[in-house]
């Protein structure tokens, strides 16, 4: 049931793109087609749940009796440069098809900011789900948050893509083309979020 | 180019938010009010002035494959520096800031000014160059948060100038999405670009 809610949580009522701003350059730079955004959201979700589990374990079992928690900022993102890299590597071994379909996307996360964010929010915030008391989350609940963070990232840049495809045909005033229209849809985005708020 | 013109361009021709359009994630979420916009476009200008003084210095010697790991580890060292600095010296906006302050580790504008600048001009222009483009940033953040602050609780810089409700949504998420747009276009049509 906790999952659940984590999971509802992180995908609708504090989706990582409209209600945290985290990966939005990714979100304006490609969502013009809906078959890349479904591409980069998978690569992303790959990413994320696998950088968080490496991530909370040296946070936990590393740095914090180490007592050098200052390193954190330095070590994650080493982390998830080099494990983006290992990605790259294994999956142009074991599964070309997928490195294909996800190749040109995975260097690109290295500095999507959901990544470094999700990584750092599951082991500073202290989340209260359900109306229980708020605390850190555990392992098994961080990669469950990062998965839905990610599918959350996921729906939001599917949508997106969706929108900019029939935008195409729209005739959109000089100035607004491009960014400017993106971000307004966004924000209209954003206010239709708004409203899964107070679910859990 | 002049040393005055390397400053002036980040603010208009190369503003990193409106023309260039990087860094767009601390730009939406931290411009709730027009202080806070200021906290993190000065914080940021910190990191991306020590940054490209430090990678002009380095880059001769960094060979070519490693010159991005090598440029990310500077950029985390400066921000983990500024972490302790801000925690010292600013507490309250350390807190308000949050994440935003590690995050900018991953901001686009450093990177790329480490990469399109930094790497292959002197220190004293890539100071420059830093100033410029990092008083660029400062300032559209804290026109984007003088904006949405005005707009969500009417006030100026913290001091309530009406009585009454303002339109709270310019405060939480979509505001920060639609000012930012707005403000893109306008700026579009002022520049003529």
């Amino acid at each position: 049931m906790e999952y659940i809610i984590i999971i509802i949580s992180a995908v609708f009522v504090n989706n990582i793109l409209l209600s945290q701003f985290l990966g939005i350059c990714p979100f304006l730079g490609v969502s013009n087609k809906v078959s890349t955004a479904v591409g980069m959201s998978g690569a992303v979700c790959f990413v994320m749940a696998l950088s968080t589990l490496v991530t909370y374990l040296l946070q936990y079992y590393v740095l914090n009796p180490l007592n050098i928690g200052f390193m954190q900022t330095i070590v994650f993102i080493l982390v998830i440069a080099a494990l983006v890299q290992m990605v790259e590597i294994i999956l142009k071994k074991i599964s070309p098809s997928l490195y294909q379909a996800l190749g040109i996307y995975l260097p690109l996360i290295t500095t999507n900011c959901a990544v470094l964010g999700v990584a750092i929010l599951v082991v500073t915030k202290e989340f209260a789900f359900g109306g229980g008391e708020p605390g850190l989350l555990n392992l098994a609940e961080s990669v469950v948050y990062a998965v839905a963070s990610a599918l959350g990232f996921g729906l939001a840049m599917t949508l997106m893509a969706g929108i900019r495809e029939q935008l195409e045909l729209a005739k959109v005033p000089e100035a607004f083309r491009g960014v400017p229209i993106a971000l307004i849809i966004a924000g209209i985005m954003a206010m239709a979020f708004m409203g899964f708020s107070g679910i859990v | 180019m002049s040393k005055f013109g390397l400053i002036t361009k980040g603010i208009v021709k190369e503003n990193p938010t409106f023309s260039l359009v990087l860094g767009m994630c601390p730009t939406i979420a931290t411009t709730t009010s027009a202080i806070n916009g200021l906290g993190m476009g000065l914080a940021t200008t910190f990191v991306l002035v020590l940054s490209n003084m430090l990678i002009a210095a380095v880059a001769p010697v960094i060979p070519a494959k490693i010159k991005i790991p090598s440029y990310i580890v500077i950029i985390a060292s400066l921000v983990t520096v500024l972490q302790f600095v801000m925690q010292a010296y600013v507490p309250d906006l350390y807190a308000t800031l949050g994440i935003f302050i590690p995050l900018i580790v991953v901001n686009c504008i450093i990177l790329g000014r480490a990469e399109a600048f930094a790497c292959k001009h002197s220190v004293i222009d890539s100071a420059m160059d830093g100033i410029g483009i990092g008083l660029g940033f400062s300032l559209s953040l804290t026109v984007i948060g003088f904006v949405r602050e005005l707009l969500g609780g009417l006030a100026v810089f913290g001091n309530r100038i009406a009585e009454g409700d303002g339109m709270l949504a310019f405060v939480l998420a979509p505001g920060g999405f639609l000012v930012l747009g707005y403000l893109m276009v306008l700026f579009r049509k002022v520049t003529k670009q």
